[in-house]
């Protein structure tokens, strides 16, 4: 549960841990439901497309696991006109959310309700954890990035506006005090989580206030962490390093519309959104998701056939696992969801396999042990 | 955004297109997030699409784009983009296929013509690359011969075309991007030897 005294602890557990060597000690009755009486919930929204099949994934294998997890499980779709305000007030409560994506309408007066959520959550850290998994062979080597991003403002505040028929408008807002925020939770992440270098990326030669007023603010943060490198990159050059060199980053730290670009290239250099996980935190709250292309909701032919691929949203579980503290059920999903990636028996058609997502699944609960 | 220039820039692209042989123009947008300024942009590219039966038009989500750059880039031929998007886009297809030192490009508009580097045109190098003089000149050279193709010479524009990628597939004089040891005169001298 995300309290305000355990928010350092949660930055920490949500980043990828390597595996313990030491026995949890857990608080006592931390494997039953809590002395008041009430069971350890998470919200499942299975979503839209494929989400309801990956949702459905973490759900077996939470049921195998006998992991101390309780579902409260809501339906929300898409074109509901807004977020239903019971599914709010579950998340306020339970803390943690675990989701699938939300088919949002193109055009038209309907706004996302992913982009709604994250907003109404105040989840202002986005994290993407992009690495080479074993037995999944890219044509890049050694790649580990993380990409914080901005989650509430940038060119994602929603303010347009027709300013005569023809000729639109859209606001690109960035605040001193958001740009703040993401810069410190990017270096904390760092410090928490031994990494050495956060690389924020800008475009701050064209957008020079805008951009300009994050650089700032990321220059100011990382003079309190003096012992982690520091350094910036357009956005341009950016996107042609990753593609290039991609081992150079580490954590890279973004506003809102160059975080979904970058995270998006990064997963699709070590294997494409299907694999790699991340989630959305803020203060209070914390929404696990698919980590790159967390809106996406799967093609017509993948929803008929079954063959999403449940990695991603797996490995998501298994950081909300250590969120909520139960590392060793962590460690144990990990392990087994590795273990199926490396034999490289069952898999879906994003990696080049033909398996359904069920395959999948059954794969991991066998691999669990 | 404005209809105007979304136009004008959608007709290009499939002008573009047309004149050069070419199957698919893809629209990049995030009309999902942004939906009345790529909203506008997308209802532009339709627009024209429907003039140019022809050739297949299809859309891609910014972020999904990326990906599939990443990925599968086989699948794109003629994209158009708004501008920031372009940018990145332009940047990542380069980093795909060489490097910014080797993609030609220019800016074109109703009665001029500019010829540059093709992606990250802004770029001035770091240091080092201006003392040791070990710029990778391909890039602009190939430039200069879509110039001298514009400018009507189009046997000048092959006959340097021709060579600059004979001394490429040879391999002998790259530049540090390409993986050689070569200055930058080293490849321009490499590149007159085989005009002849």
């Amino acid at each position: 549960m995300a309290t305000t005294r355990s928010i350092p602890l949660l930055k920490r557990l949500i980043g990828k841990q390597p595996s313990r060597s030491v026995t949890y000690m857990h608080r006592p009755g931390a494997g039953s439901p809590r002395p008041d009486g009430s069971p350890r919930q998470v919200t499942l929204i299975p979503g839209d497309g494929i989400g309801p099949l990956v949702t459905n994934a973490v759900e077996q294998v939470m049921e195998a696991m006998h992991a101390p997890v309780y579902f409260e499980k809501f339906e929300v779709h898409g074109n509901m006109k807004k977020f239903p305000e019971e599914v709010l007030d579950s998340i306020r409560r339970n803390k943690v959310c675990i989701k699938g994506g939300l088919a949002t309408p193109m055009g038209g007066g309907v706004s996302s309700l992913n982009v709604f959520l994250r907003k109404e959550l105040d989840l202002y850290a986005s994290l993407v954890n992009c690495f080479n998994m074993k037995g999944l062979p890219t044509r890049h080597e050694n790649v580990d990035i993380v990409v914080i991003r901005e989650n509430t403002e940038g060119e994602y505040a929603g303010l347009e506006h027709e300013v005569v028929p023809g000729v639109v408008e859209s606001l690109k807002v960035i605040t001193k005090f958001c740009s703040e925020r993401i810069a410190s939770y990017a270096f904390e992440y760092a410090y928490l989580n031994n990494r050495k270098k956060v690389t924020a990326v800008h475009k701050a030669n064209i957008m020079k206030l805008a951009d300009g007023l994050f650089l700032e603010a990321c220059r100011e943060v990382a003079q309190k962490h003096p012992d982690i490198q520091y350094n910036e990159i357009i956005v341009d050059n950016c996107c042609m390093q990753l593609v290039s060199r991609p081992e150079q980053f580490d954590v890279m730290v973004t506003p809102n519309l160059y975080g979904n670009l970058v995270a998006n290239t990064a997963a699709g250099i070590c294997g494409g959104t299907g694999v790699m996980p991340g989630g959305n935190v803020g203060a209070e709250h914390a929404v696990f998701e698919q980590g790159a292309s967390a809106g996406n909701v799967g093609k017509e032919s993948m929803v008929k056939k079954k063959t999403a691929n449940p990695v991603a949203l797996l490995l998501s579980s298994a950081m909300m696992l250590r969120h909520l503290q139960f590392p060793s059920f962590a460690d144990r999903l990990e392990n087994a969801v590795q273990r199926v990636i490396l034999d490289g028996k069952v898999r879906t058609k994003d990696l080049g396999g033909s398996n359904t997502t069920q395959d999948v699944v059954d794969a991991v609960i066998k691999a669990l042990g | 955004m404005t209809k105007f220039c979304s136009e004008r820039i959608a007709k290009y692209a499939f002008e573009y297109a047309y004149l050069n042989n070419r199957k698919t123009v893809t629209a990049v947008h995030k009309a999902n997030i942004m939906k009345l300024a790529d909203g506008l942009f997308l209802e532009s590219c339709r627009q024209v699409a429907t003039k140019y039966p022809s050739i297949k038009y299809n859309e891609i989500i910014v972020d999904n784009c990326c990906m599939q750059l990443v990925s599968k880039p086989e699948q794109f031929n003629v994209m158009v983009t708004p501008n920031l998007y372009g940018n990145l886009v332009a940047n990542t297809a380069a980093g795909i296929a060489g490097g910014t030192g080797v993609m030609p490009g220019g800016n074109v508009g109703a009665d001029h013509a500019v010829f540059e580097q093709g992606a990250s045109a802004g770029n001035v190098g770091n240091e080092k690359l201006l003392e040791q003089k070990k710029a990778n000149p391909v890039a602009l050279l190939l430039s200069s011969a879509m110039m001298l193709r514009h400018l009507q010479f189009p046997s000048f524009a092959d006959r340097l075309e021709t060579a600059v990628k004979r001394v490429i597939s040879d391999g002998k004089y790259m530049t540090k991007d390409l993986g050689g040891a070569s200055t930058t005169q080293e490849v321009v001298d490499a590149v007159i030897a085989t005009l002849h």
